[in-house]
């Protein structure tokens, strides 16, 4: 039995209706924990509906463990627990527990780092190592983070609702960069295999529900396009023998042609609304990955300088890099990130190594190479980065 | 319902709003503290005279010392609070809001420990 599969693509989901049912996320956790401890003992096949089995027992040992509990805000959360009614009244105009959960922890009086760090730990199920590698930060600040955001949210009274119409624009910002950065651990993992299809799948699901949920929102659209513009190629990431195939090496025939149906559908519904913004921007890098026989490449870096003009940050100057090298060559490509400065992320070094080994600089290149082999998180990234270090 | 304290912070080395913008201001404040009345959210709330009218008490064992002045010398100083009853802190910020774009600056909002039952 893969319990553990089922942890990871139940666990979101049961918090988060737990969150809802108990209204405090310490407790969810703990009954939902409890919860997977007693199918652990109890269950030799698991329930056709193994989801819904952990919630109820979830709730079941949340009443007992409140019982057992005599403090008055344990009173108070019995007392809830038992008089609230299954379907609470919609406030706003989503049915869906995870959406609420995600509005609830991307909440404007949290911090940008707790927001997202909460938030992958409850609805993406990833542990505190996996967000700080994620987030290029000690373990031991995402844990901090993390205890302190789910305190505040209960003592400072942040409501669990999606905002209503006229909050929703400021409020989707934090949103927006959760997803992606759920989708983003999925595709490259930061330990073990390269890409966890849970995550990516639980992100483009999200990104669909808040599309669906925010139809005249281009960003909310630009997301969902980049996201399934990169999980069309998904197929062809990966060789039959389990090595990573680089984008320009990849075998086309293998995409999946419906999602990048959809993706380009969603990019020319965003370009008719012409309020661009860096979803979008990097969702048209994508279509254009994904157009035609081969990348156009001076579209790409076009777009890449339109992003570094809205969002300059270091990731996009590295990203840009790949497609300065294929328009001007790879001494102009080096020459661009040269102040770079991304401690810890493995593709600032690997990217390096690339542009040097073009240039012909073999031993910086190795060097850059062993450097981004130690900063690999997932087997096959540091699997194809030993396979080019040994080509040089 | 939760108990929260709405805090408006001065900078003291900012000359006031005179005049005009001044009486402006008290007017939204009064039409923010009687919308708070009317709404049963009010607890209290008032306006402090400036920080140089404060005096600091310190009980220690046996003597108990008192010294001129706010307790810390900063320019930004508590110019006046509410403490308003609401559902949550979406609510607290909603009115926070009213409060702030009220009295022209920063406030802060910070939940009370709850009432004990």
């Amino acid at each position: 039995m893969d319990l553990d599969g089922i942890y990871r693509a139940e666990y979101g989901r049961c918090v988060a209706t737990l969150a809802r049912l108990l209204g405090d996320i310490s407790i969810a956790e703990e009954a939902v924990q409890d919860a997977f401890t007693v199918a652990l003992e109890k269950w030799d096949t698991p329930p056709p509906n193994p989801g819904a089995w952990i919630v109820t027992t979830a709730r079941n040992r949340a009443i007992d463990r409140l019982r057992r509990e005599s403090t008055r805000e344990a009173r108070h959360a019995q007392a809830l627990l038992l008089y609230q009614p299954d379907e609470p009244e919609e406030v706003g105009p989503v049915r869906d527990d995870q959406l609420r959960l995600i509005f609830t922890c991307c909440h404007p009086a949290l911090a940008p780092l707790a927001q997202t760090a909460l938030t992958l730990r409850l609805m993406g199920g990833l542990e505190v190592p996996e967000i700080a590698r994620a987030y290029l930060v000690p373990e031991a600040t995402v844990a901090q983070r993390i205890v302190r955001a789910k305190k505040k949210i209960r003592d400072a009274g942040i409501p669990y609702r999606v905002p209503g119409g006229a909050e929703l624009p400021a409020r989707l910002p934090p949103v927006l960069t959760v997803l992606y950065l759920i989708f983003n651990e999925g595709y490259a993992s930061t330990s073990g295999d390269l890409v966890r299809t849970d995550l990516c799948l639980e992100a483009v699901r999200l990104a669909r529900a808040l599309a669906d949920l925010m139809p005249d929102e281009p960003e909310v659209l630009g997301l969902l396009a980049l996201l399934i513009l990169i999980e069309a190629r998904r197929p062809a990431r990966v060789s039959p023998t389990g090595e990573l195939v680089t984008l320009t090496e990849q075998d086309r025939s293998l995409w999946n042609q419906e999602l990048i149906a959809e993706g380009h559908a969603l990019v020319r519904r965003c370009l008719k609304r012409n309020r661009p913004g860096p979803y979008q921007i990097q969702a048209a890098i994508n279509a254009v990955h994904t157009d035609g026989p081969a990348t156009d490449w001076v579209q790409v870096l076009a777009l890449y300088d339109q992003l570094l003009a809205r969002s300059s940050t270091q990731v996009v100057l590295l990203n840009r890099a790949v497609a300065v090298a294929e328009v001007h060559g790879p001494a102009l490509a080096l020459a661009s990130i040269e102040g770079v400065d991304l401690p810890g992320y493995h593709l600032l070094p690997a990217t390096r190594a690339d542009l040097l080994a073009r240039l012909g600089r073999t031993g910086e290149a190795r060097a850059a190479y062993d450097e981004a082999i130690t900063l690999a998180g997932n087997d096959t990234e540091r699997t194809f980065l030993q396979g080019r270090r040994a080509e040089l | 319902m939760k108990q929260y304290m709405l805090s408006v912070h001065h900078d003291y080395d900012v000359p006031m709003p005179t005049g005009d913008d001044l009486q402006a201001s008290f007017e939204q404040v009064d039409r923010v503290n009687q919308e708070m009345v009317s709404t049963g959210v009010w607890v209290f709330g008032g306006g402090l005279l400036s920080p140089d009218t404060a005096t600091v008490v310190l009980a220690g064992t046996g003597d108990t010392t008192m010294t001129d002045g706010p307790f810390t010398e900063t320019k930004e100083q508590l110019g006046g609070f509410w403490v308003i009853r609401c559902a949550d802190l979406d609510a607290a910020l909603s009115w926070a809001e009213q409060c702030s774009q009220a009295c022209r600056g920063p406030v802060e909002v910070r939940p009370f420990e709850d009432e004990p039952a």
